[in-house]
């Protein structure tokens, strides 16, 4: 449905040749604007609808005390399934800290909450089929869990800053969700309007670049300077996207634009993730609360993981 | 008077929320105060850690996200 519009638009209205450059980029984009954006509006309203009733206020009661693994299991859960402003990290980060939660498992939850999310992994489906979204989600799940041991393994309760430890968290009832169907209906509709309205430029970006990458990059460039399988385009994939940054749905587009042309999955999963969760801005907003050593080894425990995940993808492919 | 306060670390979405409870305030004709809290102690006093949040008068309303323009008009004049 999605690629007829696409070729409706680029080649019947615009009247331009399905085998020219501009043409392919044209209808990939039409495609994939249109089939993005349907898909995430459908997505986010039924969760909207359905509604997290996982707030991360219920999850710090819930994992206070918890064995590590029940904590971390909980955590990366949550990071998967709850979308935030990137705002929120400062105060989650204080709210774990707290509660005696283990910095290792908060850290597995920073990782796993930019990098997956269920609107990415659905539009993952739509656009790259069930079983690159299995992997994405899988890799992220596997990066989140062990980046956290990682980091714990490193003690960096040394590099929190000393004020961290003196808040004290309120006890503060919530106001009840209004759980009928007419206000879950509003939820849900408030819900598309935020997101949509708050990652709709990095979508559009990602498929225009998609688009440009679709029609104007020769298949076999690609092989050729990107090294195909070669050992090094896997962690290149992951210096490339440290300075770029998109939301995790909008690097979809590029990603199937990569792989339509022949780069390695596990070099685009390398890129996925390393656009999604290691970006500068966002590794910054943490400075308020951990020092610049744990800084510069969280993104060095990210990068490290992204490679070996891509590595270990490669491989198997 | 109604007296509302927006949680947030001074993001965007946090500015977001602030503008529309005013905005609302003004077309409603109703006076309030509005207060931006950025201070993280006092944010987490709240018992908040999804920001942004908003307290009308001593209670926690909401958290989590730019809240409903229906919501806010609510608050205003409820």
């Amino acid at each position: 449905m999605f690629e007829q519009l696409g070729d409706l638009i680029a080649f019947g209205l615009l009247g331009l040749e399905p085998a020219s450059r501009s043409g392919a980029a044209v209808q990939f984009f039409v495609m994939d604007v249109a089939k993005i954006f349907v898909l995430l509006v459908l997505v986010i309203y039924v969760m909207g609808l359905l509604r997290a009733m996982l707030s991360p206020e219920r999850v710090r009661a819930f994992v206070r005390g918890r064995p590590d693994w029940q904590a971390r299991g909980m955590a990366v859960t949550l990071g998967a399934v709850t979308p935030f402003c990137s705002c929120s990290s400062v105060p989650l980060f204080i709210g774990f800290v707290e509660a005696g939660i283990p910095l290792g498992v908060t850290f597995s939850f920073l990782i796993a909450s930019p990098m997956i999310n269920e609107v990415a992994a659905v539009i993952l489906v739509g656009v790259l089929g069930w079983k690159l979204a299995a992997l994405y989600v899988l890799a992220g799940l596997l990066v989140a869990w062990f980046g956290g041991l990682a980091m714990q393994a490193f003690r960096p309760e040394r590099w929190v800053e000393d004020y961290v430890w003196k808040i004290r968290m309120g006890e503060t009832a919530m106001a009840e969700p209004d759980t009928s169907l007419r206000g879950r209906h509003r939820y849900a509709l408030g819900e598309v309007r935020e997101i949509v309205g708050r990652i709709w430029r990095w979508v559009l970006l990602g498929i225009g670049v998609g688009a440009l990458f679709h029609g104007f990059v020769p298949a076999g460039w690609v092989t050729e300077h990107l090294g195909g399988d070669d050992w090094f385009s896997v962690p290149a994939a992951v210096l490339l996207g440290i300075p770029l940054y998109a939301n995790a749905t909008g690097v979809i587009p590029v990603a199937e634009a990569m792989l339509t042309k022949g780069v390695a999955i596990g070099t685009t999963l390398a890129l996925m993730m390393s656009v999604a969760a290691l970006s500068l801005p966002e590794l910054l907003i943490l400075r308020k609360v951990i020092r610049w050593p744990a800084l510069a080894l969280f993104a060095a425990v990210l990068a490290v993981a992204f490679t070996l995940v891509g590595w270990g993808f490669n491989l198997i492919a | 008077m109604k007296t509302f306060k927006v949680l947030g670390g001074g993001c965007r979405n946090c500015e977001v929320t602030a503008e529309a409870i005013a905005h609302a305030a003004a077309e409603a004709g109703v006076e309030i105060a509005l207060e931006k809290v950025t201070d993280m102690a006092e944010i987490l006093g709240y018992g908040v850690m999804s920001t942004p949040a908003v307290v009308l008068d001593g209670t926690v309303v909401h958290a989590g996200g730019v809240p409903a323009s229906e919501q806010i008009r609510d608050w205003v004049s409820g």
